[in-house]
């Protein structure tokens, strides 16, 4: 009877698992295997299995002499994905902790309303949003104009182009992936526990940090992800934004891919992305399960 | 000579764009080691009054006073009064230790202090065992008693405690009335109760205010506001009451039914007079003050409460003690006697 039900189970399952297998598991292999081979003359890979293209993620190999030094060019894209998606995640929590506390805190009617009204980006291209971004930030655009009009500036601020550019952008693309999260964690706050705490001599300051920012950490932590992952293998926004010197590493590997003709090095640095990826999980995993203890 | 450990003088709270009156110019005196009850019906300002007092609303008029300093305008966490909420609050991510250790900590008091405070505190509501846990693994009857021993650890002038009881069941309910006199006792210090609950404010408190509609009613001893209700709402709202219709006449008053009774000092025109059940006695018919018939009688167990119709068809309560064998001997459409008890009667202001 048991066994029977067991089988069932996986039979039921067997869609869910070839779906798995041939959209996940399987392509995931053939990047990893590619990153053992050599590249081809043009592109694709040769089968001529080598550590190449792992040892090209971190060092590089001088043309003449072949003397093996650091590849600091790699690093810094590294350091840059890291250094944006932390700061677009800070950001995007900067902003959105009132944005969410605001939208829960509205009366239960028009609660939906401020949820969807920040969902509505999302109807619109990716691409399209960008290069919305791009007409509001360029030299020539409205917020230049405006703060030469009203007589802040002198002359246009750089922005597009720029770090900033990619951080604007990444920000506000990934903002709602922080409050939707943020706001189901405040939703189920008990906003009752502030008035204990106030009543206990903690001032407002304390309220914040020693009662309402660790009982919605499940909310920050999951936002924290939810724009931290994306933000690393963000793509279009470092592209249109921050023009082509300002890659991250999304924009890195599609090079590979392209232009440098060197799928092997591409399929490798995927790998090393989806280990950062993986251990930011972990981080998660482990911070959530640590609440798990705490009940 | 008491001294006073809070005074509310002419509070008045308005919400809204002032068209809801919470609490209506209340003056109240509470005393030093007091156990003062705050008595009436939901919405009656009681609680308004209790959040006046710990600082989470602010009275649109009127002062409130501590040990005779105005705290009108200070914040909760400058106010040394500290609040039992309802929902008890305990803060779901700290330990029942921490949670006890957390006003103090607040505060300011060094880490030894602390701990040396939250383990008096611990023994105080015999939670030893439970420091370590979290609020969630405790009962209902535990989380009540971390959440008096949050309070009462940074030894606030004035206890605060709203309806602290009321999600417990009647058991347990006892079982921490009695607990709350214990701790009230063994600290000393004040403590204003907030209830809905009647028989709660009758057993617990020194003194109760009884209020409606944002305003006092009564304050007094519980039996002050038991046998000497001053007016409709008080004799209705603490025990039961039989209301009579009368006519005073100087020294005698007449009844609805045409019975005319003496009744010293009562004045003359028209009047109500409040009788408590257990004050009427059931006699043969034709003895007694009136005459009545029986309608109905229920069986309570300690006593019989008899419905009897008057001749005028007022209906009143009369309650009798059973009898060893549980037969109360009346039955429906009886004629009976009718007896006031000495004193029985008594004259409402409005």
């Amino acid at each position: 009877m048991a066994q029977s039900r067991t089988r069932t189970a996986w039979l039921l399952s067997t869609p869910a698992l070839v779906v798995l297998f041939c959209a996940a598991a399987g392509p995931l292999m053939i990047v990893l295997v590619y990153s053992f081979l050599s590249p081809g003359e043009y592109s694709g890979v040769v089968w001529d299995p080598t550590l190449e293209a792992w040892f090209r993620v971190l060092f590089r190999r001088d043309i003449f002499d072949g003397t093996v030094s650091l590849a600091d060019a790699h690093l810094t894209i590294f350091w840059r994905s890291v250094k944006l998606s932390l700061l677009t995640t800070l950001i995007t929590f900067v902003i959105g902790l009132p944005t969410a506390w605001f939208i829960a805190t509205r009366p239960a009617r028009s609660r939906p309303l401020w949820l969807f009204l920040i969902t509505i980006p999302f109807w619109t291209n990716l691409l399209i949003r960008t290069f919305a971004i791009m007409q509001v930030i360029r030299n020539e655009g409205i917020l230049n104009t405006a703060l030469l009009k009203i007589g802040l500036i002198d002359s246009p601020i750089q922005l597009l182009n720029t770090d900033t550019a990619v951080l604007i952008g990444m920000a506000y693309v990934y903002l709602p992936l922080m409050v939707l999260p943020l706001f189901a964690a405040i939703d189920r706050f008990d906003f009752r526990l502030i008035e204990a705490a106030y009543d206990l001599y903690a001032s407002r300051w304390r309220v914040l940090r020693r009662i309402i920012l660790p009982i919605i950490r499940p909310g920050i932590v999951a936002g924290s992800i939810l724009v931290f992952v994306p933000s690393l293998g963000a793509y279009v926004t470092p592209r249109v934004l921050g023009g082509g010197r300002n890659m991250m590493l999304g924009n890195f590997i599609e090079l590979q891919f392209g232009q440098g003709r060197n799928w092997p090095l591409g399929a490798a640095l995927s790998m090393v992305l989806l280990v950062i990826v993986t251990l930011a999980l972990l981080v998660y995993v482990r911070a959530s399960s640590r609440d798990e203890e705490r009940g | 000579m008491t001294t006073t450990a809070i005074e509310a003088r002419a509070v008045t709270k308005r919400f809204g764009a002032g068209e809801i009156t919470a609490l209506d110019a209340v003056s109240i005196s509470i005393a030093q080691g007091e156990f003062f009850t705050l008595l009436g019906p939901s919405g009656c300002g009681k609680t308004t009054l209790l959040r006046c007092i710990a600082g989470f609303e602010t009275p649109t008029d009127g002062a409130i006073l501590l040990s005779g300093s105005d705290i009108t305008a200070s914040p909760p966490n400058k106010r040394n009064v500290n609040t039992v909420f309802q929902s008890y609050a305990l803060f779901p991510h700290l330990t029942v230790a921490q949670n006890i250790g957390f006003g103090l900590k607040m505060r300011g008091d060094d880490a030894a202090k602390v701990d040396k405070r939250t383990e008096e505190m611990l023994a105080l509501v015999k939670m030893e065992q439970m420091a370590s846990r979290r609020p969630e693994q405790l009962s209902g009857g535990q989380q009540q008693r971390v959440a008096l021993a949050r309070a009462l650890a940074p030894a606030p002038e004035v206890l605060l405690l709203d309806e602290p009881l009321s999600a417990l069941d009647l058991k347990l309910r006892k079982e921490m009335q009695s607990e709350l006199k214990r701790l009230q006792s063994e600290t000393g210090i004040t403590f204003v109760f907030v209830t809905h609950d009647q028989e709660e404010a009758l057993t617990m408190s020194d003194r109760i205010a009884v209020m409606s509609h944002g305003q006092l009613q009564q304050v007094g001893s519980p039996r002050e506001i038991y046998t000497r209700p001053v007016n409709r709402f008080v004799a209705d709202f603490i025990g039961e009451t039989n209301f009579l219709e009368a006519e005073a006449k100087g020294d005698s008053v007449t009844l609805s039914t045409g019975d005319t009774l003496p009744l010293p000092g009562a004045g003359t025109g028209p009047i109500t007079l409040a009788v408590r059940p257990e004050l009427l006695r059931l006699t043969e018919p034709g003895e007694g003050d009136l005459t009545a018939t029986v309608r109905d009688s229920v069986y309570f167990g300690t006593d019989w409460h008899c419905h009897l119709l008057l001749s005028d068809g007022t209906e009143v309560v009369a309650r009798m003690q059973s009898p060893p064998t549980g037969e109360s001997g009346i039955g429906k459409g009886q004629p009976v006697g009718l007896a006031f008890a000495p004193g029985a009667l008594r004259v409402l202001e409005d």
